[in-house]
């Protein structure tokens, strides 16, 4: 279909977009790769009266490694960020994430910012910044203030973004010595939204494996870490019997809700198959 | 009560400057105003890959991209490449291996495998089929198509014979 219609707006600046969603309220919506946005529009699930383009901010652009912090500008698209030697230096996470999302087309156009704002509970790279323990940065009318990523994400499509917000920028620590991260996913067909997605950072020391962080997509209302199978593998070297006992564990963590594209119980399954091929992948790199 | 926009893009290497609606989309432009009819509509929600087009030198999917978005951008459809020559080798690899039937998801698989074969002139088949794994066939099946890229990068990087 196509959308209703909308005017358009494409501010040079920061504060010029704060007028305008000053001036327009919840009548407006930021539109920055589109490729989330539009396809609400186009099936006219949403009919904002303006949309205001911030792909010219040269603020929210840009990847740079500062003070150990790698700093990703919310505009930097997927395709940006696969790319990035920042990025694989730094978080390669990220990275490796980037290649689960959708199609390279789609790739070109959407942003890291949006995906984040966006908060589809199955999409990759709001687990990928609960795992690397990032910081969101977002700037307001009243300044800018940061937001831990566990804070970041309140529930479906909603996270702590205020009215007349902007998410300027992404910070995540660069990756310390001993850590490695590692991702995975079950989807019907490449590209689509994961039916049960796989984020996991930790810190290794010989087999040990420590600090790990497991942040599953698409099983809740919003990205999940699993405390419980973080906890049964605390400081143990990672084998197939601390596997099993880590996947059993996993029931209690995470409680999937059916969906069109598997039950329940089928996404707790494959959440377990994913956690055991990503630990092992992580602890097999370094043999 | 949605005044249209005054937008110049640079298509298949020339400038055009039309008066849009900021709905329209870059793909029912290039239809309607420009009268490119090459790029299709499908789906319209950007699953189906039959709208895609090159933005800027990447490729994009033409239904979620606006019309507004390209104003000063440079845009190329499948007639500008095919016109060019630029995608020769795998038009003809196309036709060779009953790569379409209808052909309504054709250009868009040409223009996605060119994507391809720019980044990785030697892909093997299943990196050929998750690069387009985003463009939907509904006639052939797949297979011809892999096949059909698959001698093309060959042929290009003179690899195969």
């Amino acid at each position: 279909m196509k959308p209703a219609p909308f005017d358009y707006a494409k501010p040079a600046s920061l504060e010029e977009a704060f007028s305008l969603l000053d001036g327009h309220g919840e009548d407006a919506r930021l539109l920055a790769g589109g490729q989330s946005l539009l396809p609400t529009l186009n099936m006219r699930l949403s009919a904002p009266a303006i949309l205001v383009d911030i792909s010219a901010l040269e603020a929210l652009r840009g990847i740079s490694i500062d003070n150990g912090m790698l700093r990703i500008g919310a505009l930097t698209t997927h395709t940006e960020l696969k790319a990035s030697k920042e990025v694989a230096r730094a978080a390669p996470l990220l990275a490796e994430a980037a290649s689960h999302i959708a199609h390279p087309a789609v790739r070109n156009r959407g942003t890291f910012g949006g995906s984040l704002a966006h908060a589809d509970p199955a999409a990759e790279l709001p687990a990928c910044v609960l795992a690397l323990d990032a910081s969101l940065e977002i700037a307001g009318r009243g300044g800018t203030r940061k937001v831990a990523a566990a804070d970041f994400f309140h529930g479906l499509f909603e996270t702590d973004l205020g009215p007349g917000e902007i998410l300027t920028a992404v910070e995540v620590p660069v990756l310390r010595k001993g850590f490695r991260s590692g991702f995975a996913e079950f989807a019907r067909r490449s590209g689509d939204f994961a039916m049960s997605a796989l984020a996991a950072h930790g810190r290794f020391d010989g087999e040990r494996v420590h600090e790990l962080r497991l942040v599953y997509a698409g099983v809740d209302i919003r990205p999940v870490r699993a405390q419980t199978a973080e906890q049964t593998v605390e400081g143990k070297a990672v084998t197939a019997d601390l596997l099993a006992d880590a996947m059993a564990r996993l029931g209690d963590d995470l409680d999937p809700m059916d969906d069109p594209h598997a039950s329940g119980v089928m996404k707790l399954h494959l959440s377990g198959v994913l956690l055991g091929r990503v630990l092992s992948a992580m602890a097999g790199a370094h043999r | 009560m949605t005044p249209s926009r005054e937008i110049s893009v640079t298509v298949n290497g020339e400038r055009v400057t039309v008066r849009v609606e900021p709905r329209k989309s870059l793909v029912d432009f290039l239809r309607e105003d420009i009268g490119l009819t090459g790029s299709h509509v499908g789906c319209e929600q950007g699953v189906c890959g039959a709208c895609t087009v090159r933005l800027n030198g990447a490729i994009v999917r033409g239904c979620l991209t606006l019309a507004v978005q390209a104003d000063g951008a440079e845009v190329w459809t499948i007639e500008g490449v095919s016109d060019s020559g630029e995608i020769a080798a795998l038009q003809q690899a196309f036709l060779a291996r009953n790569a379409l039937q209808c052909g309504f998801c054709t250009p868009a698989m040409l223009l996605t495998a060119a994507a391809l074969l720019k980044e990785n002139p030697a892909p093997t088949r299943p990196e050929i089929r998750e690069y387009l794994s985003g463009n939907f066939c509904r006639c052939t099946g797949y297979q011809a198509i892999v096949d059909a890229v698959e001698s093309a990068a060959s042929d290009m990087t003179g690899a195969g014979s």
